[in-house]
């Protein structure tokens, strides 16, 4: 019964936090911008507007690769509030990320074909750090439960420390933000268009944008249960990492997808190393 | 209920496009000069789009000529409805000095429908952040809102 309250809470609070998340993330980038910056609900109207746009499409690919891509970042994160197997929210996860490409190498415009290659690269410099922090947690825990996370006496964050670092770089490519903005950027810097974007629109765009809100969450949730043991010590950990994230995102440049793959995988396997290390060595 | 929500989701949140007719670039100056610190058109929730098949609000500046006015109704076609065109610029508006010129077919108006106009030689970036308000006044009735 609990566990289909929290699916539940899941399926409607998540987007609607997702949402309120990306307008404050908006709100502070115009602040270091020195600009004044939308409301903070704005994400939530510009969705609605699209919604109610004339459905326009390529082919009929497209409006089931965003269908799917919707289904899958909203099931990982049912999955993740319901306490499920960690590397099963991967692979649906990964299932929804691989529709979105696909959708967008439906089309024959060269922005789009552009956008979707470089998300695949995206997708396969942020899997395998992914991957990485979930096995160092199931390490850890002796399981890849969520559920086991939070029967740890203490937060994962003092046993795995250079994990959060891992998870942090994976957060900045999972959502394109700057310096790893490769495949899509929010901002104006225009020589992609929207990159993987660019041939979705109207409804299926508002689509897609849903889907990134459960996304926004999954992976602050994730960074949630290193401070399993407190709901206050998750709260400020994970705007701690959102802004950092701002941060970076405002004072960086973006970088060629060689030097991504590279210090992503590179970082990735030298950090967990190091850790693992530590972890037994303790 | 969700009509209404929708309704002023698209009140709020214009995205514009922008497409140089032929311009001298005066106009296109000014208009991305909208988007600087000063006056931060982001606080209306206007961003500025490359891609027609996601823009609300497409900003003409120039003449149109012969050769692309095919281009500005290619562009205007792949926009989704609801969607509002603004002329910019004396040129944009009529043509202006160049209106007489043998390859000028005249104002966007000739090519599309055009839902407001704002004049200037080159529109000052006030006059375009106030003809994008005007085009959402005009939204606004064409949608029955009052507010």
């Amino acid at each position: 019964m609990t566990k289909i309250l929290l699916a539940v809470l899941a399926l409607v609070a998540a987007p609607i936090l997702g949402a309120l998340i990306t307008g404050v993330d908006r709100r502070i980038t115009a602040w270091l911008q020195s600009r004044y910056g939308p409301p903070i609900l704005q994400p939530l109207y510009d969705v609605l507007k699209l919604l109610g746009k004339q459905p326009m499409l390529v082919n009929t690919w497209q409006a089931l690769c965003a269908y799917v891509y919707l289904v899958g970042a909203a099931l990982s994160v049912v999955l993740l509030f319901t306490g499920s197997d960690l590397l099963l929210i991967f692979f649906v996860l990964t299932i929804g990320a691989v529709f979105l490409v696909m959708g967008a190498l439906a089309s024959p415009s060269p922005y789009s074909q552009i956008g979707g290659q470089r998300e695949l690269l995206q997708m396969l410099a942020y899997e395998p750090l992914l991957i990485l922090v979930f096995a160092s947690i199931a390490m850890l825990t002796g399981s890849f439960k969520v559920s086991a996370v939070f029967e740890l006496s203490r937060p994962m964050l003092y046993d795995l420390p250079l994990m959060f670092i891992v998870l942090g770089y994976a957060l900045t490519i999972k959502l394109r933000k700057s310096p790893f903005d490769i495949s899509a950027s929010a901002h104006a810097h225009q020589e992609l268009v929207r990159g993987v974007y660019t041939e979705y629109s109207g409804p299926y765009l508002a689509m897609i944008e849903i889907a990134h809100w459960y996304e926004v969450i999954l992976v602050l949730g994730i960074c949630a249960l290193f401070w399993s043991t407190s709901f206050v010590g998750m709260i400020v950990l994970v705007a701690l990492t959102y802004l950092a994230e701002i941060i970076v995102d405002n004072v960086t440049a973006r970088l060629t997808w060689r030097v991504m793959l590279k210090s992503a995988v590179g970082m990735g396997l030298v950090l967990t190393v190091v850790n693992m290390l530590w972890l037994y060595a303790q | 209920m969700l009509g209404n929500l929708i309704n002023q989701g698209r009140i709020k949140s214009p995205w514009v496009v922008h497409f140089d007719c032929g311009s001298c670039n005066g106009c296109d100056i000014e208009v991305l000069a909208c988007l600087t610190p000063l006056y931060d058109i982001e606080r209306f929730g206007i961003l500025n789009i490359g891609n027609p098949k996601h823009a609300d609000v497409l900003l003409v500046t120039g003449t149109v000529n012969q050769r692309n006015k095919h281009v500005l109704k290619n562009i205007y076609d792949q926009m989704p409805t609801p969607k509002a065109v603004i002329a910019i610029g004396a040129c944009g508006c009529s043509g202006g000095v160049f209106r007489e010129a043998y390859n000028v077919v005249g104002g966007v108006d000739k090519v599309i429908p055009v839902d407001v106009y704002v004049p200037g030689c080159p529109a000052r970036p006030e006059a375009i952040i106030d003809g994008v308000v005007a085009a959402l006044e005009k939204v606004k009735k064409l949608l029955g809102m009052t507010a």
